[in-house]
């Protein structure tokens, strides 16, 4: 190519190309710059352990419902062990029925383990942790999930 | 006195009617039609119209002006929006109370919340029913492509409106119906579950996160949906809206068929010719807009003045709108549940009656019901008019030849198809009632519906290939749509009851 050819991109275009670039990418960062702001870097909310009172007030073979706190705690022979009552579907909460839980909103159905048995629910209901506070209160953390089928022995 | 004094009595005596003058540039009610003309563009809030509108854009069977009432209905939430907002306290502490105030202590106020919701409501209704307009007229054909995607736009942002509304109450109502939403917005995570992705790639929590606030609906979230309540989405929206009617007016008005050199239009009760060539006609800016063929050298003559023809048929329309929603709002007053309770769900907690069809599919799943199936639907509207791009049969109620039998067939055909899958879903349940153990996935894949959304797509497979034609599969698709739409609504409405479990009308439901 000799140096009297024209040449591929003229010296114009390529000043308005890169300008343009600059001034799109710049525009762009600002935007998700902006867009960072409404994503909360906390999470605001009320803290989910929960003192449910001394483990002997409950007796063994016995439920008791905590609707403020949207869970039912258990305690069978092998110990203690709690169950969300909020819907894995669209997060109502569930009614203890005769057999195990029913969703109002949506028609979900499930267990008394709180196994999916009907409805569209995605999963079962999570089992939370149950532990012991210093003060000797059975405590449950509502942001921690375990395993189904695990117990708490007090 | 001096000269000056009697300059400035003469001037304090005319006062009033220079006021007038200064205002009205063109004096009195305008005689001349170049006074009408003057009338249109001198003003800013007709000036969007142009001088001369096509008779036939004025026959009220055309589009029974509900465009202009989704607009009349989207003046009156502006106005009692306002209202309501010097009474509101978007606080989840004084919401509930600031509403009760406004429903029983503030004067007038009960009405003029009705009012909000009835005109909200009608504005969800006319919006839809425009769509259907447009689309049954073949009115989004080129050069409207553009225009009917500001539409799919004002469509989306009309439903935004009236969901971030619905918490603003902040009674049960509000609160579970939010809920659910925002569980809505989070479902992308049940595929993402069941492709064991969550802990990576997480779009559902985000879009959440970002509606919320928080993980809950509290105080973060009120404040989220008022913002974008009462500012962020109106200000979209009118700015749509004008773009909307700009287009409108830069795409030759409404759409209508060519005119036949020499054939006759209907007017005023008297039938006349439509086409005499003026050659001396001359032509200013304000008739320059896009069409098929220049205006030059063709007479003006089947059109008729904008004032005051079009003027007084937009006024009617309004004014009908206004007198619709006063009568709505006289007998049937806003609900208002109990204070939000995040403990006792309500039951059933019902959607208002435009979202019901989508929580009929979402108690299908989550996922494919809540997001995958209207972004389907909303991307496929939207595609419309760039794959359906033979013109022809604009601006005419069915237009294309052969498009009455297809609409028809296909309202049996989404009929029989859509209470068919209801009558199964009822009676025998779905995959995990036969299958308890089967995987999540198949359950997002197949339920009834994405199967309804398949039923429907072949049908307009199935009527491309028999007709040979785009459009009547479109009409095919368009139309399967709207019936599914309409059955799953009603039936969502009549027939669901508490816990979700079908009943035959309302008053079978428990006491609880």
């Amino acid at each position: 190519m000799s140096r009297l050819d024209p040449p591929v991109l003229k010296r114009r275009s390529f000043l308005t190309l890169a300008s343009l670039s600059a001034f799109f990418t710049a525009l762009g960062t600002a935007a998700a710059g902006m867009l960072r702001l409404p994503n909360p870097a906390v999470l605001p909310g009320p803290v989910r352990r929960f003192k449910l009172g001394p483990p002997e007030q409950f007796s063994v073979g016995t439920e008791t419902a905590f609707s403020d706190q949207n869970l039912v705690l258990f305690r069978d022979e092998e110990g203690f062990y709690a169950i969300s009552s909020t819907c894995t579907h669209l997060g109502c909460t569930v009614a203890r029925t005769q057999d195990g839980f029913a969703c109002p909103c949506h028609g979900s159905k499930f267990d008394a383990k709180g196994h999916v048995v009907g409805g569209p629910a995605p999963r079962a209901l999570p089992w939370l942790e149950v532990g012991l506070a210093a003060n000797g209160d059975l405590i449950v953390n509502a942001d921690n999930e375990v395993q189904d089928g695990t117990r708490y022995r007090a | 006195m001096e000269k000056a004094t009697h300059e400035f009595l003469a001037n304090l005596k005319s006062l009033p009617v220079n006021i007038k003058n200064a205002w009205f540039r063109t004096g009195n009610a305008p005689e001349s039609e170049r006074e009408e003309s003057q009338a249109t563009f001198n003003n800013l809030f007709l000036h969007i119209h142009s001088v001369r509108v096509h008779v036939r854009t004025l026959k009220p069977t055309l589009t029974f002006g509900l465009g202009m009432m989704a607009a009349s209905n989207f003046l009156l939430t502006v106005i009692t929006g306002v209202l309501l907002m010097v009474y509101y306290k978007p606080s989840t502490d004084l919401a509930y109370q600031s509403i009760k105030d406004i429903h029983f202590t503030v004067s007038t106020g009960l009405f003029i919340r009705n009012i909000h919701r009835w005109s909200a409501q009608l504005m969800v209704l006319t919006v839809i029913l425009h769509m259907a307009r447009v689309f049954f007229t073949a009115s989004y054909k080129r050069s409207r492509e553009f225009n009917w995607l500001i539409g799919m736009g004002l469509l989306i942002l009309t439903m935004a409106l009236s969901f971030t509304g619905y918490l603003l109450p902040w009674d049960q109502l509000a609160y579970w119906a939010i809920t659910i939403g925002s569980n809505i917005a989070n479902s992308p995570r049940e595929l993402t579950d069941a492709l064991g992705l969550t802990h990576f790639f997480d779009p559902g929590g985000l879009q959440k996160r970002l509606l919320l606030g928080a993980n809950y609906v509290g105080q973060d979230a009120l404040t989220r949906f008022y913002v974008l309540h009462i500012f962020v989405l109106p200000v979209l929206l009118v700015i749509l809206l004008g773009v909307h009617f700009w287009r409108i007016r830069k795409d030759g008005g409404l759409a209508r068929p060519e005119d036949e050199p020499g054939g006759l239009a209907e007017w005023g009760g008297e039938r006349r010719e439509v086409f005499q060539p003026l050659a001396t006609k001359t032509y200013g800016l304000m008739a320059l807009v896009r069409g098929k063929k220049p205006a030059v050298n063709r007479g003006p003559e089947n059109t008729v003045m904008s004032w005051p023809h079009l003027f007084w048929a937009e006024l009617a329309v309004f004014m009908l709108t206004v007198a619709a929603t006063m009568v709505l709002s006289f007998y049937s007053n806003a609900p208002l549940k109990e204070m939000a309770n995040a403990a006792i769900p309500e039951n059933p907690a019902k959607a208002p009656w435009y979202f019901l069809g989508i929580q009929e599919l979402v108690s299908y799943s989550a996922f494919t019901g809540g997001l995958l199936i209207p972004v389907i639907v909303i991307v496929g509207l939207g595609l419309i008019p760039f794959l359906d791009r033979q013109l022809g049969g604009e601006g005419v109620w069915f237009g294309t030849r052969g498009e009455k039998p297809v609409f028809w067939q296909s309202l049996i055909f989404a009929t029989v198809a859509t209470v068919g899958m209801l009558v199964l879903t009822v009676n025998f349940g779905w995959l995990r009632n036969w299958f308890p153990t089967i995987h999540q996935l198949w359950i997002i894949a197949i339920n009834p519906g994405s199967l309804l959304v398949l039923i429907f797509a072949l049908w307009s497979i199935s009527i491309l290939r028999r007709k040979n034609s785009i459009r009547l599969s479109a009409v095919a698709l368009f139309t399967c749509y709207l019936v599914g739409f309409a059955l799953l609504t009603y039936f969502a409405t009549v027939h669901r009851g508490p816990n979700w479990h079908f009943y035959w009308w309302p008053s079978q439901w428990p006491v609880h």
